[in-house]
């Protein structure tokens, strides 16, 4: 699910790197707050928050196979490293992972990587935890047989949690490369071509993380979260929180398909602004031209991100009529750029080469 | 080879690479991130039908590699993991938008695949922008000039102390992978009754691993914050050719160099 910086805007990229920004500020606030009252050093988390950070990271690299499918899965660990470090520092470690996926092994992009904390860490870190995880693992039920009724909460809560926020996941990159204006794809049928690769994702990434908690409860409970909890922290009545959730989840998602799922070309703009020739926009009072300004104001704005706009519309300023910018001279300029490209490569290779021998016979 | 010794070698591959010795190497690490979020940034600002513009973009990379003497190669093998989500993307383009934008000879050419054709130029060119900066710069430096922006100690250090840790996990995990599929050949992955098991056993081992490092940590004096040394002078210097350069990524934004370039000949 990891986003390629070429997928987004450099405006919707910005938001997303505000927003996953703030929520890590607030991790660190959280944390710190945690650390007052536990008398115990932050620094302390650091260590552990590192080494399964890494982990998590290197057990991505395990194949795991699906019985009676011959094929095989893997990891990709948000929800199991909430569950072992708790939201805040499985947050954090998550955007640590994401970032040396970006920067070495150029899984996602620099620019995209705010969009990708989100889509991956913000939903499994908080959503799934918050939401699912945690109510489930709290609540009474089946409170009689400690050791059953452990493994039944755990596997409850990894399926559902790992389905509900990879399906949160996917919904948003398809809105974020849809809001981008990248794709011609229309929003429904992209839509409808992420989230069922992505329930099959969740349901393996599920299954896997609920063997390995399961195991670790059964051999050290004290490393999870949630298992070791007080009567008072028990809630009766959190299993409808989950409920809210799925419904929540189902609304969203399910209402972006319906709703969209027309095979109308352009999507979002088509939602928001209608066709004129449906009569839509004069249904319902929308142009995209005029969309609420009428002031001089409000011209005299327009006439200068007219200008200054990097994307007046998705072309350019100053050639709107021919789209493409292209002409003769363009394709012959790019085909001389190329060229230009491979004779510095060629160059380049030839100094090393020589730099290499010189080296040598020192 | 398996899955976590190839990522092992890829990463120390990637490492070795940030530590050799040119021009691009000694600039201040500050501000190639600079040049390179500003590069990444205008390349996928363009607009989707601009691949001609586009092209000139492609110089920018390919002279920064061969000044920092890596071969250009050398980033095409990562670009496995980006490009099956921008071609699921960009492959439906043709299909949906078939208006005829130009025609060579008798060749139609239409918006969709242009605008395919665009899309996967700014993702190479933005992978190849953001691998040259994580094979040019050490990981200390990135951190230290993390520091600079203001990002909090904690999420800086985390990120070495993980980058650290990772070969470790990846070198762990590849050793009981293989230890697996010499005892179960023919089989394409750990099986069922072992899903849980297999990465349990490495959790709780490092969660052991996680205290002894923190003990070892505090006993040579670590406070919860890493120090850095300073960088290299010259710091003036690097930035003055960053500013020239994101001056001529500007350039190459607002004036189309490329088709410029095309009319000195056509003409």
């Amino acid at each position: 699910m990891h986003m390629a910086d070429a997928l987004l805007s450099p405006q919707v990229a910005g938001v997303m790197y505000a927003a996953s920004a703030v929520t890590a500020g607030i991790s660190i606030y959280k944390l710190k707050k945690e650390e007052k009252l536990s008398e115990e050093p932050n620094y302390k988390k650091l260590p552990t928050m590192a080494v399964m950070a890494a982990l998590v990271f290197a057990g991505q690299m395990i194949n795991y196979a699906i019985p009676g499918t011959g094929s095989s899965g893997h990891l990709c660990g948000g929800m199991m490293l909430t569950a072992l470090l708790g939201p805040y520092a499985g947050f954090l470690s998550m955007i640590v992972i994401l970032t040396i996926q970006c920067l070495f092994f150029a899984d996602g992009g620099l620019l995209a990587l705010g969009a990708n904390i989100w889509n991956m860490a913000f939903y499994g870190c908080f959503v799934g935890y918050f939401l699912i995880y945690r109510p489930i693992m709290r609540s009474k039920m089946m409170s009689s047989s400690v050791k059953s009724a452990n493994r039944v909460k755990i596997i409850l809560a990894s399926m559902l949690g790992c389905v509900i926020t990879l399906q949160l996941g996917a919904f948003s990159v398809v809105l974020e490369t849809s809001l981008s204006g990248i794709t011609e794809l229309p929003f429904g049928s992209f839509l409808m071509l992420m989230q069922p690769i992505h329930l099959a994702v969740g349901a393996v990434e599920g299954l896997i993380t609920s063997a390995i908690l399961i195991f670790v409860c059964e051999a050290r409970p004290s490393l999870l979260k949630d298992i070791n909890i007080t009567d008072e922290q028990r809630s009766k009545g959190s299993v409808k929180a989950v409920l809210i959730t799925i419904a929540a989840v189902a609304l969203i998602v399910g209402g972006g398909v319906s709703l969209l799922a027309s095979g109308n070309p352009d999507g979002l703009e088509w939602a928001l602004f209608g066709n004129s020739e449906s009569g839509y926009s004069e249904n319902m009072g929308l142009d995209e031209e005029n969309f609420g300004v009428e002031s001089k104001a409000a011209e005299r704005a327009e006439k200068i991100q007219n200008k200054t706009s990097f994307f007046p519309d998705y072309a350019f300023s100053s050639d709107s009529e021919n789209p493409a910018g292209t002409s003769v001279s363009g394709i012959v300029g790019s085909v001389m750029v190329a060229i230009a490209a491979a004779a510095v490569c060629f160059a380049g290779g030839f100094f090393r080469k020589r730099a290499a021998k010189k080296k040598k016979s020192n | 080879m398996n899955k976590a010794e190839k990522a092992s070698r890829e990463l120390a591959g990637a490492e070795n690479l940030a530590h050799g010795d040119s021009f691009i190497h000694r600039m201040s690490p500050l501000s190639k991130l600079a040049v390179t979020v500003t590069y990444i940034a205008v390349t996928v600002s363009f607009g989707k039908y601009d691949f001609s513009a586009l092209a000139v973009m492609a110089l920018f990379p390919v002279i920064a590699y061969q000044l920092a003497l890596i071969p250009v190669f050398t980033c095409f093998r990562k670009l496995r993991m980006i490009l099956p989500l921008v071609c699921a993307v960009g492959l439906f383009n043709p299909v949906f938008d078939r208006e005829i934008l130009f025609t060579v000879g008798s060749l139609r050419i239409s918006g969709g695949v242009v605008s395919m054709i665009t899309l996967m130029m700014k993702g190479v060119f933005s992978l190849m922008a953001s691998f040259l900066l994580a094979a040019t710069t050490k990981i200390e430096d990135i951190c230290a000039s993390l520091r600079k922006l203001h990002i909090p100690k904690m999420l800086v250090s985390l990120l070495l102390l993980t980058f650290r840790y990772i070969s470790v996990m990846l070198d762990e995990v590849s050793v009981m992978s293989c230890a697996y599929s010499l005892r179960s050949p023919g089989s394409r992955g750990v099986a069922v009754g072992a899903w849980g098991s297999f990465l349990g056993q490495l959790i709780l081992r490092s969660s052991d691993r996680a205290n002894e490092l923190y003990e070892s940590m505090v006993l040579r004096g670590f406070n919860g914050e890493f120090e850095y040394t300073r960088p290299q002078s010259g710091g003036a210097v690097s930035w003055l050719i960053s500013a020239a350069v994101i001056a001529l990524i500007f350039t190459a934004r607002f004036f189309n160099l490329t088709e410029a370039l095309g009319s000195l000949i056509g003409r």
